[in-house]
């Protein structure tokens, strides 16, 4: 074991850690990848998709949110995390309308690629079939709001880098929870959203897309295509 | 064609036979047959059911979705969806003419869509009932009852298909519902390592394309009389024609004759397709009977795919494919043009031409070029029409000014082809089935008219083997008096 104070055994390694950190800091900057989805590097963490969850000294807790202390001892990817972990990314895609084979977000969709990863060969669950909304009235972007998995990067992002706070989140449940448009119409077009905004470029699946770009980048050439994700923790936005 | 055998005078009092699934074809097919006491028929119809509803469900979606989207029609021949959507989008978006890379890549995909998809046809589904006899021992009547015998044969049809399904994957990124082809042009041309795999056996495919036409026509001198007359009828056609006058597979003007060989219209912009076709709805089945407007809906059916193809244009732009094509229609006095099973010599010439293509397009340097993209003026709406392995496809949609798909019209090669499919399958009841005791070999005939022209209506790639298949006969007191059932590895029960 590092004879420093500031390390703790993550899968049986030591990982050594700056104080003040999350676990989920201190695996990415040593490059060891915790699943995750709503967690992003550049902003505070949100600790919603759960899928971070990690056992410490034998209990559960999010990575993403619980601040690493010397000598914890920490289980990421065992069986029975895994397991787990499929599990909730079931219920991710039974709650939403995640359609991979027409979807353009696909090959670069942080779900689907987290779905490769933990090996989730079928949804499993019954689909919910939500009655989600597309708002195509913005001249640059669309959301598509079938796909949202409640991460509210866009939320944060848009508060906290652009100063605009076009996304809210709102409502009750699961079919009842969504992302809402911080305009006096409710659509994208009547607020002052660019293309060049944070917020714009941070979905992690196939909410706000670039008009007419998709498909633009052939398979083979995607995101996830040549590199999965487990590998692409070293990279500043994964 | 006939719509003497379409509706019977007094259903209720006759049995019927139901051929349900119609096995060995790309899709979902019944037939059902209404005989009475003395096995006279009475009635014959072909059911596609199968609802899909991609018309509807596209709606709402951005149009550069609808590429991707929509070739989920099918699993077998997707890249004519594929292809399809895209000329329609081109057209909305304004552009006139592609890239010379973006057009070569996309008739080259096509070129590999055909040539894999008319070897699955013929070698996979139909040439079980060619090589064997149409009522042979059911047990050996599949593909891998052909391995087994013609084992030559069986490897050809493998691997002609897989070349084919190795042009898709190069040009569309994915063997099956790949996304190459986006509206304005593509998203990749090959590369020279690609190019030069493909070329490889390019010259190979050409020869084995060959010898499969060698095949078919061997199998017509063998049978001249049966194949000759098998479901044969008079049927109007049509299909497009290059501005020459030339087959054109990916692009051209459409061109109609009657069942006489008048020619209704010629080099007609598709762009306008509704000024000369329209569709009839029947009670009794869900899929439209489309008709030529100048013969109206009752004498207006027409036939479409490889028969009308190789018939009506005026040349193969490829050497060996139109020296076959001479041969073809000149065969005994062109009694094959006219033939059910001429479905399939045609297919096998229209494969020769598709190897050639690929070949061609191969020695062609624009293929590896780096301009994959044009744009134009904006329109309300795009047409696209290309000629699928199994006859013309349209696809019309308009978008909205938000990119969102407000309206969308498939008219697929199998709706096209419904009248002429029942006319054959009613001519074959006539031919076969009329008056004597019914067997499977019998029933087997019916299914052998359908896979001439076969449903293109696949929701799915189908496993290899056997299609489960169930036959009842009710007598006209609805009672069932005998049943047989087929599982998915050939064996019959009788339940009954």
């Amino acid at each position: 074991m590092n004879d420093t104070n500031n390390s703790f055994q993550l899968d049986g390694e030591d990982l050594p850690f700056t104080p003040g950190q999350t676990i989920m800091q201190a695996a990415k900057a040593a490059g060891v990848y915790i699943p995750h989805l709503c967690w992003h590097p550049d902003f505070p963490a949100h600790g919603s998709c759960k899928l971070c969850t990690v056992k410490v000294n034998g209990r559960f807790g999010s990575s993403c949110t619980m601040e690493a202390q010397a000598g914890m001892t920490v289980e990421n990817r065992t069986a029975e995390l895994d397991d787990k972990r499929r599990t909730m990314l079931q219920m991710f895609f039974v709650e939403g309308n995640h359609f991979c084979p027409s979807c353009e977000k696909s090959g670069d969709c942080a779900l689907q690629a987290t779905a490769y990863e933990l090996k989730m060969m079928s949804p499993h669950f019954d689909m919910f079939y939500p009655d989600r909304p597309v708002d195509a009235s913005h001249p640059d972007i669309l959301l598509d709001f079938n796909r949202c998995i409640m991460c509210s990067l866009c939320v944060t992002a848009s508060r906290e880098v652009d100063g605009k706070n076009v996304f809210a989140m709102g409502g009750r449940g699961i079919l009842g929870r969504r992302i809402h448009i911080n305009s006096e119409s409710g659509r994208l077009a009547d607020t002052d959203f660019a293309l060049s905004d944070r917020a714009a470029n941070i979905c992690p699946v196939g909410v706000i897309l670039k008009k007419r770009k998709g498909f633009a980048v052939p398979i083979g050439d995607r995101r996830y295509d040549k590199t999965p994700i487990n590998e692409q923790v070293k990279e500043p936005t994964a | 064609m006939t719509f003497e055998l379409e509706t019977a005078t007094s259903p209720e009092k006759l049995r019927r036979v139901a051929i349900d699934p119609v096995s060995r074809v790309e899709g979902h097919g019944k037939v059902t047959i209404l005989l009475d006491a003395d096995n006279k028929v009475h009635q014959v119809r072909l059911h596609i059911v199968e609802f899909r509803g991609f018309e509807k469900f596209i709606q709402g979606r951005p149009y550069w979705e609808v590429p991707v989207m929509v070739q989920r029609l099918c699993g077998i021949c997707p890249v004519s969806h594929h292809l399809a959507a895209s000329k329609a989008l081109d057209m909305m978006l304004g552009v006139k003419q592609l890239t010379p890379t973006a057009e070569k890549i996309r008739r080259l995909m096509h070129a590999g869509q055909i040539l894999q998809s008319h070897a699955l046809h013929f070698f996979h589904l139909a040439s079980p009932d060619l090589l064997f006899g149409f009522g042979s021992d059911m047990a050996k009547r599949n593909i891998v009852g052909v391995v087994a015998a013609h084992p030559e044969i069986a490897k050809k049809g493998v691997l002609l298909r897989k070349y084919g399904q190795e042009v898709i994957r190069m040009t569309a990124g994915k063997r099956v519902h790949g996304t190459g082809s986006v509206p304005g042009g593509v998203n990749k041309s090959l590369t020279a390592g690609e190019r030069a795999e493909l070329l490889k056996d390019a010259y190979q495919m050409v020869a084995w394309s060959r010898d499969a036409v060698g095949m078919i026509r061997q199998l017509f001198e063998q049978n001249l009389v049966e194949y000759n007359a098998f479901g044969r009828f008079r049927s109007a056609g049509m299909c497009l024609v290059s501005p020459d006058g030339a087959m054109d597979l990916y692009h051209g003007g459409l061109r109609a004759r009657d069942a006489d060989g008048k020619t209704l219209f010629d080099h007609f912009n598709y762009g306008r397709y509704w000024d000369v076709i329209a569709e009839d709805v029947k009670p009794w089945s869900y899929m439209k009977f489309p008709f030529f407007k100048s013969l109206g809906p009752d004498d207006g059916s027409y036939r479409v795919g490889p028969l009308s193809r190789v018939t009506l244009c005026d040349s193969i732009p490829t050497p060996l494919a139109d020296k076959e094509r001479e041969e073809f229609m000149a065969f005994d006095g062109g009694s094959a043009t006219g033939a059910t099973l001429g479905y399939h010599w045609a297919r096998m010439i229209e494969m020769l031409h598709a190897a050639e293509t690929i070949k061609d397009l191969l020695h062609d340097d624009d293929i590896t070029g780096g301009d994959l993209m044009a744009t134009g003026e904006r329109q309300e709406r795009g047409v696209g029409v290309i000629e699928a392995p199994r006859g013309t496809l349209i696809h019309h949609y308009r978008v909205d000014e938000n990119d969102q798909v407000i309206r969308a019209n498939l008219i697929v090669s199998t709706t096209h082809n419904n009248q002429a499919m029942n006319t054959a399958v009613r001519e074959v009841a006539r031919q076969y089935i009329d008056g004597v005791e019914i067997t499977e070999g019998l029933l087997n005939h019916i299914e052998i008219a359908i896979r001439a022209f076969d449903p293109c209506l696949s929701c799915a790639t189908h496993a290899l083997g056997q299609m489960p298949l169930e036959v009842a006969i009710v007598g006209a007191d609805g009672t069932v008096i005998d049943a047989a059932t087929r599982d998915h590895r050939g064996l019959i029960r009788d339940v009954s």
